[in-house]
């Protein structure tokens, strides 16, 4: 990977702050092995827990006999949806989803019976001995026609409908461009399958450490479940191998916890591979119809959406995903008349819900394919009319909100335009199989290799919209230990690999002039630090980090009223010392603090969102934007359909640069993610049944596939956000798939309007 | 389940004919997916890691003998030269690791439609040696695949080697597949010139429920190049001869729609596949080379 380097902004605290790129503190274990994953837990007296799964996507349950299982030497539990003590009923947004199946079973998976054994293989066996008399249903598989099924749920087949209405209902245009897209469903596929260990603690509750993505939002549905307190069942964060939305929701976290309390002994549970493809959501499949219109100039009259969102056999966040698909549905562009409507549906395939790029991802391909298709029709460049139409600080979207921090549209798309071309392909010499179509697998030497370019730039909302109280919790203590000034900061942020662990050291060192930072591990001990998803916990726990250390300081400064002989007026702190205005040292902290520690906890929100209006779609829905444009160019074997991509360029405006290692790292694996939902990520599902559910078969980019990334880092901070940090994470992953699928039609010609694109499709 | 490991081949010989139904397991790259997928529980694992014969290659005058257990590192590290679509084929297989931990022995014990040694061992005209304690016979490889993996092995036989002429003339290996490493073949194609018998002789990977070769397609260059004298003018090859070939090699498959790719591409892919490996092949022959 290339790229220009980030200026360094070294924190004002002391070094390794905040804009410089420590090692990560769980580093070193992971690159060599040492990490303690999820899967890795471990206790003496342990059992093993396996969930028995329905093989049918839809039918109704007669009758469970579990006395076979029961009667296996070994075993110890085997529990149906009658010993489930509380609730049975969980969900994230909308609790539809029985922990264990009772009547009926909506999606080939779903949990019907649990069993605990000495060993992995005597539970797998037992529960293979479970007899559940099935009588099958038809399955409900199209979403398009899922709304006049038969209702999968009490309320019927529709999830939510969001509707976007702005100016004139019936505009008129020069130019009008029409395209209908599809987009497959993607997982996920983070290393780590779900895992977990239950303890019980004798006294009725329980202690679970699982890998997830939010503990609170867990603890609230594990306390449902359990009809326990909260004080009863406490979560720690176990070792999170990734998660890209696909840990939002619940997977072993129950189960573990009732068959922890039914045998009184500490319960593992560890997904397979293949079960893992059944044990989280995915992301929505979707169908998308665009029309786009413009004036002779290029200038946009109106756009007109509809999306179709396959929300499966439950509602997980499809909600919100049609919220987002709807609102970020027609790009980063000034469009006078919009006319969107988008809505999810039940059906009885796999559900779907959380994935990087929530709902923007889906919308992004069919977007940036009518501007190039609108490009086209004008005759206009591609990146011109982008920028004809860029939207920018001062613009309102779709909803009506203003942007009011940088929007640097035109500028991203621009950047990636004018970064050198890679080198065309060699047409003499000897051959690099890796750097063609094919690779390694020997199918051309430059015959039928054609070279396409393309261009998308994208926007993706960080943090949590729609008016939802978005918050984060901090406990920041300053301390002295062997003459040593030291923080710890605590928080229940889930560090799933993207690294917040380092930012909030970061934001320590900065705000208190602390080297030494210890980081907590992550546990319902603090209050709810919300999600780590939608690009938003650097913002969020960053942001109440940060609070809290001010807090902190007020009060380290506060001790220093005490000493009136101090040789100037304290106003910071810095390198270990409270510090004067110009930064001269006016006295240790470890002489100031002695063996008093200060400690501070509280809770920090960002702005306020609204509701969008039902009818309209207006409102101020959104926290903050985040921007990012791609430039992929490929060469495409047309003859035999395959790619290589040769290099994905992007620029992205970050706001600020907290991490600027990270901050590449975020925009390389997202940019990777994006383009592999382009070229060949795919859960393909037929009559509502996984059919590739392996690493064998559903396919992510190897290292062979992943080509140089030139980066460019825009900081224009916004004013609103702290440090004016904008969220990072999810937006290259919206830019690099359309980028990629425009740069093939531009090699191939034809109207690619699938997504994974297949051979077969680029053939023609 | 159990698990046998005999320490040489007379042991292994004897394990197989006293436990017929045993799973021979090698690098296992194949059989443990079966095992952790809970696919397959056979009563007994029969495992060929520890038995040195098998591990061995020697050169007998113009012919190769390949141990079962040579792995697909150790040909293209050290037969690239002597069998270089062999060694092509074996660059297309997995990763690193499973290059090194997977053997030709087992890619045939697996008889998988797929298995990407295939193509190249029928282009070559291998031969398949088969050892039990009723002695050692060798299949041609073109009776060798029976069916979705089935082969010619009896139950008491051990893949033990597999004999293959060194190269007379250029050979190619293509394999179509949606990623561009570490992936199972779409569909594939194995030809090797023979120049010493003026034969062309292909192999058809994953369009097939077996391997097969492309029988019209190579009467048809085969002709072609007597007919023409191009063995010996070395001339290049007209646009219609090399149309034909790929029109008759995409006749020969057999494919199906599956989860990787649907027939009709597969079809037209081998068509392209089988027109440029002659292309290059050729190429090769008439600059003299024999790689």
């Amino acid at each position: 990977m290339t790229g220009p380097a980030i200026t360094e902004q070294v924190g004002t605290g002391t070094a390794r702050g905040v804009g410089s790129s420590p090692a990560r503190p769980d580093g070193v274990l992971k690159v060599t092995g040492q990490f303690a994953y999820g899967s890795d837990l471990w206790m003496d007296g342990m059992l093993w827990g396996v969930t028995l799964r329905s093989p049918h996507p839809h039918a109704v349950i007669g009758s469970i006999d579990i006395s076979a299982a029961l009667a296996t030497p070994g075993v110890h539990a085997v529990l149906t949806h009658a010993d489930v003590p509380g609730r049975n009923l969980v969900g994230l947004e909308h609790a539809d989803q029985p922990v264990l199946a009772e009547s009926v079973v909506r999606y080939q998976g779903e949990p019907v019976a649990l069993v605990a054994a000495d060993h992995p293989e005597i539970a797998r066996r037992a529960a293979g001995r479970i007899v559940v008399d099935y009588q099958v249903l038809s399955p409900v598989s199209d979403p398009r026609t899922a709304l006049d099924a038969a209702p999968l749920h009490p309320g019927g087949n529709l999830v939510r409908r969001v509707k976007i209405r702005k100016g004139d209902p019936a505009p008129v245009a020069d130019v009008v461009v029409r395209g209908e897209y599809r987009v497959g469903m993607q997982d996920q596929a983070f290393l780590g399958p779900e895992s977990g260990l239950a303890i019980p603690d004798g006294e009725g509750g329980v202690d679970l450490h699982v890998a997830t993505q939010w503990l609170h939002v867990d603890q609230q549905q594990v306390c449902t479940a359990l009809g326990l307190t909260p004080d009863r069942v406490r979560l720690t964060l176990a070792g999170v191998g990734g998660a890209f939305g696909g840990r939002e929701d619940l997977s072993m976290h129950v189960h573990g916890c009732l068959l922890a309390l039914h045998t009184g002994k500490p319960i593992k549970m560890v997904y397979s591979r293949e079960e893992s493809f059944f044990g989280h959501v995915h992301r929505h499949p979707a169908w998308l119809q665009y029309e786009y219109g413009a004036d002779s100039s290029g200038a946009l009259v109106y756009a007109r959406g509809e999306i179709c969102l396959d929300g499966g056999a439950y509602a997980s966040s499809t909600g919100a995903v049609v919220a987002n698909a709807a609102t970020m549905g027609l790009g980063p562009y000034d469009i006078p008349n919009v006319h969107v409507d988008c809505y999810g549906v039940y059906t009885t395939n796999p559900p779907c819900g959380a994935m990087r790029g929530f709902g923007a991802v889906q919308a992004a391909f069919a977007y940036e394919a009518m501007m190039d298709k609108l490009a086209d029709a004008l005759q206009m460049d591609p990146v011109a009319l982008r920028i004809r139409n860029a939207m920018s600080e001062g613009s309102r979207v779709p909803t009506g909100q203003l942007v009011d921090s940088a929007a640097p549209v035109a500028e991203l798309i621009g950047r990636v335009r004018d970064l050198p071309q890679p080198p065309a392909p060699p047409t003499a010499g000897p051959v690099d199989l890796r750097q063609l179509p094919g690779g390694v697998g020997n199918t051309t030497h430059g015959e039928g290799v054609r070279r396409g370019v393309g261009y998308a730039v994208a926007y993706k909302n960080v943090a949590f919209s729609e008016g939802f109280d978005d918050h984060s919790t901090a406990r920041v203590r300053l301390e002295v230990a062997g003459g040593t000034p030291i923080v710890t900061v605590h928080t229940a942020a889930a560090e799933v690999g993207q690294g917040l662990v380092t930012v909030q050291q970061q934001i320590c060192r900065t705000e208190l002039g602390v080297d030494t930072v210890l980081v907590h591990p992550a546990d319902t001990t603090v209050g709810s630090a919300g999600s780590t998803s939608a690009s938003r916990q650097t913002y969020v726990t960053g942001g109440a980090v940060q609070h809290v250390c001010a807090l902190v300081r007020a009060r380290v400064l506060e001790l220093t009223a005490a000493l009136p002989d101090l040789p100037g007026t304290p106003v910071g702190l810095r390198d270990g010392a409270v510090v004067d205005a110009d930064g001269a040292a006016l006295i240790d902290l470890a002489e100031l603090l002695g063996d008093q520690a200060v400690e501070r906890t509280d809770e920090w929100r960002h702005r306020r969102t609204y509701p969008i209006d039902p009818e309209t779609g207006q409102g101020d829905a959104h926290v903050q934007y985040s921007f990012s444009a791609h430039r992929a160019v490929v060469d495409v074997d047309v003859e035999l359909g395959l790619v290589k991509v040769i290099e994905l360029a992007c620029a992205q405006d970050v706001g600020r640069a907290m991490n600027p290692d990270a901050v590449l790292g975020q925009i390389q694996g997202g940019s990777t993610q994006g383009m592999g939902l382009a070229l060949m990520e795919e859960i393909q599902v037929v009559d509502g049944k996984i059919v590739n559910p392996s690493f064998t078969d559903y396919l992510i980019p190897t290292i062979l596939d992943t080509p140089p990334m030139p980066i460019q880092v825009l900081e224009n901070p916004d004013p609103h956000a702290p440090f004016g940090l904008r969220g990072v994470g999810e937006a290259p992953t919206v830019s690099s798939g359309p980028a990629v699928l425009a740069a093939i039609r531009a090699a191939c010609g034809h109207d690619l309007t699938r997504v994974p694109v297949r051979p077969q499709d680029i053939i023609g | 389940m159990e698990f046998l490991a005999p320490a040489d081949l007379g042991d292994a010989v004897a394990a197989k004919a006293a436990h017929p139904d045993a799973v021979p397991i090698m690098g296992g790259t194949d059989v443990m997916v079966e095992l952790n997928f809970d696919r397959r529980r056979p009563e007994l694992l029969l495992d060929l890691g520890r038995v040195p014969e098998l591990r061995e290659w020697d050169r007998d005058g113009d012919r190769i003998r390949l141990g079962a257990a040579v792995s697909y590192s150790r040909v293209i590290a050290e037969l690239s030269g002597v069998l270089p679509g062999l060694a092509m084929a074996s660059r297309t297989v997995g990763s690193p690791q499973i290059r090194n931990r997977g053997s030709i022995g087992g890619n045939l014990g697996a008889a998988s439609p797929a298995g990407d040694a295939h193509p190249a061992l029928l282009a070559a005209a291998a031969e398949v040696e088969l050892t039990s304690v009723r002695g050692v016979r060798r299949v041609p490889i073109d009776d060798f695949f029976l069916g979705v993996k089935r082969h010619a092995g009896a139950p008491d036989e051990l893949i033990t080697a597999v004999w293959i002429g060194a190269a007379t003339g250029p050979q190619q290996f293509s394999k179509v597949g949606t990623r561009n490493a570490m992936v199972i073949a779409v569909c594939s194609f194995g030809l090797a010139l023979h120049p010493g018998s003026a034969q062309v002789r292909t192999g058809i990977g994953s369009a097939a429920p077996t391997p097969r070769r492309a029988a019209a397609a190579e009467t048809f260059v085969n002709a072609a190049l007597q007919d023409g004298n191009l063995w010996h003018s070395r001339d290049v090859l007209a646009e219609s001869l090399l149309t034909e070939f790929a029109r008759r090699v995409t006749a020969a498959a057999a494919p199906i729609d599956d989860v990787r790719g649907t027939a009709d591409y597969r079809r037209r892919a081998l068509g392209v596949l089988a027109r440029r490996c002659l292309q290059w092949a050729w190429t090769d022959y008439r600059s003299g080379s024999v790689g």
